[in-house]
């Protein structure tokens, strides 16, 4: 006798599975094929390598400090565009989606026109003692160029789930608007802010195109990939790229569960 | 004395004109009107989340038309509470004394006083999440309260509630009101203004049409919702008693004078009854029908309307008999002159407190 929940399954609804499954597939057999393909040593060599484990502090240091000093200036924003209305406000969150829509190189070539030694920001900087270009400074407006609209995003989005009722009943009960935002808004818009500061980190982690031009040294593990490869091959490159998937992959978990365990709390 | 003079607000294309009413220390004042009559954004004007573009606000004296909403000791109860659904219930009741620096322990027992006060201290350390709606809006009126507002504003604080918890609650804010809290309830039923309120406030497209106590209010509507509810003039306090036996139907009292058979299984209390003006025949002679409420009454006046004719009898209490022209000319209706008049039992309503 045929199963009656077989019948549920049209030819429709097989294709959507079918197509849903390649897509899955396609994303994730790079990955494990990488995996299987490289050595154990070949790795454990790698980790052993002064260059490669300086770039993945590098990456991840560059990448959380962008995430956090830019995250003061985009959660104030992100608020402020969730609950105030204003003219050209379309206008204003296209243009916080741009920096995902130009090619990244250009991008950098872009921010290195405002920094570079002979630009204004880069002649202050130089006086007070520091370069943009090829110094982690670089490296972080790199990486928060290119990786601020999804934090911006998600927290805006996360602002908009709380309801301005909830505002206005706190400063009812004597709030101040600052107490009501540390209070209210944010502990209940955590969730999504969380999950942007997952995707901006994640997105700081795997940039090359905007930092290869604004700082080729000191080397991201991006750059230094790219620079294995062209000089050695790709045996050589893919130790590396196993180790910064694998820290990239363990750090996504980890910020998943802490976003996860927020929202059964 | 809470003090509207003149206030005009606009919300998107909606407006409110020229609201003006006091509401003295210690009133049930209550403010009546259909959905969309824009009752609620007054109510929010009157807190402060609402900007009026004229006009003042006076409380005590004191014109609070621009205080800051955090400043104006003026309490809200949202209509869908708003409590945080973060905080845990002594958090969201505590809320409002965090911001005044309170000692821990001061703190403690001003939670522990009021929610004591509205029977809800065994919900202190639950989430807000696995409140039910009455919980819910009792720790909202707590964490109102703990702030001790001058005045407290209600947004249709019964709407969700169901038949018992409604009877509990109006009992409840009657017991504030009576321990002097100054209350302002926003609601779209007459029955609440009926019973709660010491005066009421008619609203309809953005303006106030009547503002008087409740006898006048729906005894002489000025406006076309009041006077869409048909037989409201009969209304009168009155104290309902329980069946004598098996064969006789409960009886209601009215004003220790006049008592009448009602169609419904009613205990000992008090309350509020209504008569339909539609329902009630007049008649020359005692008739013998099903009707069980038979009185014997003078006509004190007779009142032309648009629709027809109200015929005031007096039989004990005043009733308002609605009748057709054709009717007053047929039975020679006069001033002076005496009438039966008859309703059935289930005409009768009985509002208990």
């Amino acid at each position: 006798m045929q199963n009656p929940k077989m019948k549920q399954y049209n030819s429709f609804q097989l294709t959507i599975v079918f197509l849903s499954g390649l897509l899955l597939l396609f994303i994730i057999a790079p990955i494990i094929g990488m995996f299987i393909s490289t050595g154990y040593d070949d790795v454990v060599g790698s980790l052993k390598d002064r260059e490669v484990v300086s770039s993945i502090w590098i990456t991840l240091l560059a990448s959380i400090g962008a995430t956090l000093l830019f995250s003061l200036a985009a959660i104030p924003f992100a608020y402020f565009l969730a609950r105030k209305s204003f003219p050209l406000k379309k206008i204003v969150i296209g243009i916080i989606d741009l920096p995902i829509v130009i090619p990244h190189t250009a991008a950098g070539i872009a921010l290195l026109g405002i920094i570079s030694r002979n630009t204004f920001l880069g002649k202050a900087a130089h006086f007070i003692g520091f370069e943009f270009v090829g110094s982690i400074a670089g490296i972080m407006i790199a990486m928060a160029f290119v990786s601020l609209p999804y934090l911006i995003n998600a927290a805006m989005e996360g602002f908009l789930s709380v309801p301005e009722r909830l505002e206005q009943a706190a400063m009812n009960l004597g709030a101040s608007q600052t107490k009501t935002f540390f209070k209210i808004s944010l502990p209940l818009a955590w969730r999504s802010i969380l999950s942007g500061f997952v995707l901006m980190f994640a997105r700081g982690i795997s940039e090359f195109g905007a930092v290869v031009i604004i700082a080729y040294h000191p080397m991201t593990t991006p750059v230094l990939i790219y620079e294995r490869f062209g000089s050695f091959g790709l045996q050589y490159a893919k130790p590396i790229a196993v180790i910064v998937i694998f820290i990239s992959l363990l750090v996504f978990i980890l910020l998943r569960w802490l976003a996860n365990k927020k929202k059964n709390a | 004395m809470l003090e509207l003079k003149e206030i005009s607000v606009k919300v998107g294309s909606f407006f409110l004109k020229n609201i003006c009413f006091k509401v003295n220390n210690g009133d049930y004042f209550v403010l009546l009107g259909s959905s969309g009559s824009g009752k609620s954004i007054l109510l929010e004007t009157i807190a402060g989340i609402q900007n009026s573009i004229n006009g003042s606000i006076l409380l005590n004296d004191k014109d609070i038309t621009f205080e800051k909403i955090q400043n104006r000791k003026i309490g809200i109860v949202f209509q869908d509470y708003a409590l945080f659904p973060h905080l845990s219930v002594f958090e969201n009741v505590a809320f409002s004394l965090r911001q005044k620096h309170m000692s821990k322990k001061s703190i403690k027992d001003q939670v522990s006083l009021v929610c004591r006060e509205l029977e809800i201290e065994h919900l202190l350390h639950r989430n807000i999440k696995g409140l039910s709606g009455g919980e819910m809006q009792r720790v909202a009126l707590a964490r109102t309260l703990a702030m001790k507002p001058e005045v407290l504003l209600l947004d249709e604080p019964l709407s969700a509630l169901d038949a018992k918890l409604r009877w509990e609650t109006r009992m409840l804010l009657r017991r504030l009101n009576k321990q002097g809290q100054t209350i302002v309830h926003v609601t779209h039923d007459y029955e609440e203004a009926l019973v709660l309120a010491s005066t009421v406030a008619v609203m309809e497209k953005g303006e106030i049409k009547q503002v008087s106590s409740p006898v006048e209010v729906f005894q002489n509507p000025k406006s076309t919702f009041v006077a869409s509810l048909i037989g409201i003039k009969n209304y009168f306090r009155a104290v309902s008693f329980p069946p004598e036996n098996e064969t006789k139907s409960s009886r209601v009292v009215i004003e220790d004078n006049v008592s009448v058979c009602i169609n419904a299984s009613l205990q000992k209390g008090n309350g509020v009854v209504i008569i339909g003006g539609n329902e009630i025949v007049l008649s020359l002679e005692k008739q013998q029908t099903s009707m069980v409420n038979n009185f014997e009454g003078v006509v004190k006046d007779i009142i032309h309307t648009a629709v027809g004719v109200e015929v005031l009898v007096d039989i004990g209490i005043l009733l308002y008999v609605t009748i057709t022209k054709e009717s007053l000319e047929k039975l020679s209706i006069e001033i002076g002159k005496r009438f039966w008049v008859g309703f059935k039992a289930s005409s009768v309503r009985f509002i208990s407190d």
